[in-house]
């Protein structure tokens, strides 16, 4: 049998291309779970609200999904600070995170989920955007713009929050709150703050990953769940709280399933990334780049 | 009360509860009935890992659709007769459970919730992609033409079997809960390292809790796919089961057997009648609602607020 190159190229391309995407997913939970400790297994909720909201603001008015979705960032992040307010009243400060907490968070995720439905149904949903029905061709290889606008929107995005982090001051803080809350706290800082911003900053890249998700296929409110584990691998992959891992894991994510998805068949494909969510819990908890 | 006497009371409990149910002439109460006693199951099978030793499990649904797809397979291969799909379930779940329990070893707290969830989508995949128990488009049963007992309809019969199972899962939560094994699975929640090193066996009580736990999980799938007379991964596998297990031992109150079966027969009663009154999602969205506001302003449960009021008597 002749080895099909142009089939594993293009694997490869959109495997990267879909690990943009996953890396945009995943950049909110590596900073509320691998950096804050909260366990934030709604995350993937928030994901499908910002689609929605990119879908209907596209539907109604015709903007485009991504302008939406920078327009609406803010309001993800009011909504991020909020519930963080919540779960700092209700669980952390009672020390109850552990299994009150994960609760909660499961039940926000229900919430959100059955709203949806019960709003919208359970069709699939799509936006409309210019770029979305142009390909570039490199030889046999195929660049379709509704993977690559997304890809470098994400990486915009991820660069940046790791840019923030390392390069400014407050974004040092939140690396010294993961690090130690409690020394941090006997040095007069209000860590409290630092981490209601953290986790605002946190949903508000799932409002923008959302958007990029319904850019880049259908979306409807059930499919949510569908990527708690890959979001929670990916972090897991790439070591708890890094931002460079998290990067790294997206990609192999995303070149794994795309490589299950052309030689398996896709309905192989949520399997993969629980798959190396387990592997990974149970022969490499620290992952790659882990502390 | 010795748990033998309690065995006693709940099984003449479990006959009365029979024998009574053959005045009931509208076979929708059956089948309501059947859906409230299989919650019953869910939420004492996962407070046994979840209240008792402090392990959350989202990944009920897994287990549950391990019972019903056990039984599938053992209805195509051989039409297997009930009793023995139901025990035939039971132990492929905890197995299952035993498996699970393994996990526990090297994942603490949220790493083992996640695994947990992750182990259901993969079974789930798995049992998309496996042709034999029906794939994706999902299998008939026939519910048997011969009923037993000179009952009138299948789901008497199934309504009967699952009494007696609710009966089998709560002798064993509290046997599990006042026995040793109960006081070694409190210290693992409360302080997992100091268990270990007041020489509680910490991993073989984990593994016991997560095999029981699992099997009486899978126990109440057994039935399902003649209740249904089809059965699909997605409804098996429906992420509703995991919300209501844990969501029902919560309200109820996770630190005895009381908790969750008056959780269950609270939530499962509203949600049958929100499911008639209004509709099925509202009925869902209602869950997550109680849910959160239980986990957020009564973290005790409904057991906590008896057991304040019963303090403030004394």
């Amino acid at each position: 049998m002749d080895f099909p190159t142009a089939l594993v190229l293009n694997a490869i391309i959109a495997g990267l291309l879909l690990g943009g995407l996953y890396a945009a997913m995943s950049v909110g939970v590596s900073i509320s779970f691998g950096m804050l400790d909260v366990v934030n297994i709604a995350h993937p909720g928030f994901i499908i609200l910002g689609s929605y909201i990119a879908y209907i603001v596209n539907a109604r008015l015709g903007f485009d999904p991504i302008a939406v979705g920078i327009v609406v960032s803010p309001l993800f992040f009011a909504l991020g600070m909020a519930l963080y307010r919540v779960y700092y009243l209700c669980f952390e400060r009672r020390g109850q995170e552990s299994l009150r907490g994960l609760a909660f968070f499961f039940g926000i995720l229900f919430i959100t989920e059955v709203a949806l439905i019960l709003v919208f149904g359970v069709d699939y949903r799509m936006v409309s955007a210019a770029y979305q029905d142009t390909t570039m061709r490199l030889g046999p290889v195929d660049f379709p713009m509704r993977l690559v606008v997304p890809f470098l929107v994400a990486m915009a995005m991820v660069i940046g929050v790791e840019i923030f982090l390392t390069r400014t001051f407050f974004g040092r803080a939140v690396l010294a709150v993961a690090q130690d809350s409690l020394a941090l706290r006997l040095m007069g800082v209000d860590t409290l703050r630092v981490k209601e911003f953290a986790f605002a900053l946190s949903i508000a890249t799932a409002g923008m990953a959302g958007v990029l998700l319904v850019v880049i296929q259908p979306v409807q409110p059930a499919i949510g769940r569908e990527y708690i584990g890959l979001v929670f691998a990916v972090c897991v992959l790439g070591g708890m709280g890094s931002i460079r891992g998290t990067l790294v894991g997206a990609l192999i994510l995303g070149l794994a399933e795309s490589f299950t998805a052309t030689f398996a068949g896709p309905s192989w494909a949520p399997a993969v990334s629980f798959g190396i969510l387990l592997g990974t819990l149970a022969f490499k908890p620290s992952g790659l780049f882990g502390r | 009360m010795s748990n033998r006497a309690f065995a006693l009371v709940v099984f003449a409990a479990a006959a009365g509860i029979i024998a009574a149910s053959r005045l009931v002439t509208n076979d929708y109460y059956f089948s309501a009935a059947y859906t409230v006693l299989q919650f019953v199951i869910l939420a004492t099978a996962w407070n046994i890992l979840g209240g008792y030793a402090g392990y959350v499990n989202f990944g009920s649904a897994a287990f549950f659709a391990v019972g019903a797809y056990s039984s599938v397979f053992l209805y195509r291969w051989v039409h297997a007769p009930l009793p023995v799909m139901i025990v035939t379930g039971t132990l492929v779940a905890g197995l299952l459970g035993f498996g699970v329990g393994y996990l526990t070893l090297r994942l603490r707290g949220v790493f083992f919730a996640i695994a947990t969830l992750a182990l259901a989508v993969v079974l789930f995949t798995c049992v998309v992609n496996w042709d034999y128990v029906g794939g994706s488009r999902g299998a008939y049963i026939l519910q048997p033409k011969d009923l037993p007992f000179g009952l009138k309809r299948y789901i008497h019969v199934l309504f009967g079997a699952m009494v007696l199972m609710a009966g089998v899962a709560l002798v064993v939560a509290r046997t599990i809960e006042t026995s040793a094994i109960g006081r070694g699975l409190a210290a693992i929640r409360d302080d997992e390292l100091a268990a270990e090193c007041a020489g509680v066996p910490t991993l073989r009580l984990k593994i016991l809790a997560a095999s029981v736990s699992g099997a009486l999980m899978g126990m109440a799938g057994t039935t399902f796919p003649y209740y249904l007379s089809y059965v699909e991964p997605s409804a098996a596998f429906n992420l509703s089961y995991a919300v209501n297990s844990i969501a029902m031992p919560l309200i109820g109150g996770m630190m005895s057997w009381m908790g969750p079966l008056l959780g269950a027969l609270l939530l499962g009663t509203v949600q049958q009648v929100v499911q008639v009154t209004v509709s099925s999602e509202w009925n869902l969205l209602i869950v997550g609602v109680l849910l959160v506001a239980f986990v957020t302003l009564a973290p005790n449960g409904i057991m906590g607020w008896v057991d304040k009021w019963k303090r403030r008597r004394k």
